[in-house]
C-alpha cells in the first residue's frame, strides 16, 4: 500500500493496521526516516519536500510491486510525506511484513534504497544562510545499485 | 505538449508548467532540451548540465533518445532526494 500525504502518521497504528487479520505474518521490519537538525555542518531549521503528484504514486507502486516479485511478503506499506517539515518530524515509513524475518529485512532495505533514487521528491533545506536544494548523494545510487548486481 | 518543471529547475525556468508546441523536427528528449535552451537565459541556466537533468515522459523515466509525441506530459527535474 502506498500513501503520499502532508499529514504526520502514527507508526504504531500503521503497523497494527498492516498486520490486522493476517495471522500468517511472523514479523515486520520498519524504517522511519526523520528530518535531521544538521546537514553538511550547518544547522537546519526546516525543510520543504516537493514532489511530482501522480508520478510519485506510480513510482512507489512500481517499487512495491518489484519487492513483491523478489520476496515472499504478506504486506507492504510505504508512507511518504510532502510539504513543510521541522527537525525531528517523520518523513517516510517503509514497513514490510512476512512469515519470516529475512524477507522482511531485505525487502525493507530494498524499498528505502530504491525509493531514494526513484521516487520524485526534492528536499529544500532552510539554513541560517538561506534555503538550498539538497544534492543527490552518490552513496544513495550505490546503495540502490547493490540490488541490481548478483 | 505539456511540460512540467520541479525543484531548482522550476525556479531557474521561472514556472512550474507550460504547454508548448515544439517544431516537428524536435523528435526526441535530447532535441527538446536543446530547443528549450533557445527560449531564454532561465532555460539555459536550468538545463546547462545534462548530468543534473532527469526526464520523465508520462510519469516514467526515459533516456535522452526517447521519442516524443505531441500529447506527451514531459517533466524535467534534478536528481531526486526523497526518503
Amino acid at each position: 500500500m502506498i500513501r503520499v500525504q502532508r499529514e504526520d502518521f502514527d507508526v504504531g497504528k500503521e503497523l497494527a493496521a498492516l498486520t490486522r487479520g493476517k495471522p500468517s505474518i511472523g514479523g515486520i521490519t520498519s524504517f522511519v526516516g526523520l528530518v535531521r537538525d544538521m546537514a553538511g555542518g550547518e544547522k537546519i531549521s526546516g525543510m520543504t519536500l516537493e514532489h511530482y503528484p501522480g508520478m510519485t504514486e506510480k513510482q512507489l507502486a512500481e517499487i512495491e510491486a518489484e519487492a513483491h516479485r523478489r520476496w515472499q511478503l504478506d504486506a507492504v506499506l510505504i508512507i511518504h510525506r510532502h510539504g513543510p517539515l521541522k527537525p525531528g518530524d517523520r518523513i517516510v515509513l517503509v514497513a514490510t511484513a512476512s512469515a519470516h524475518r529475512d524477507a522482511a529485512f531485505d525487502a525493507c532495505r530494498f524499498l528505502i534504497d530504491w525509493l531514494k533514487t526513484k521516487a520524485p521528491f526534492w528536499k529544500l533545506e532552510e539554513t541560517d544562510a538561506g534555503a538550498r536544494w539538497v544534492d543527490a548523494k552518490e552513496s544513495d545510487d550505490d546503495a540502490a545499485r547493490r540490488w541490481t548486481e548478483d | 505538449m505539456k511540460l512540467l518543471y520541479f525543484a531548482w529547475l522550476r525556479q531557474k525556468i521561472g514556472k512550474a508548467e507550460e504547454t508548448l508546441e515544439p517544431p516537428r523536427e524536435v523528435a526526441t528528449v535530447a532535441a527538446l532540451i536543446d530547443w528549450l535552451k533557445t527560449r531564454g537565459p532561465g532555460y539555459v541556466e536550468a538545463l546547462k548540465n545534462p548530468k543534473l537533468v532527469r526526464v520523465a515522459v508520462n510519469r516514467e523515466y526515459v533516456a535522452a533518445d526517447h521519442r516524443l509525441t505531441p500529447s506527451d506530459e514531459v517533466a524535467l527535474f534534478p536528481p531526486v532526494t526523497g526518503g
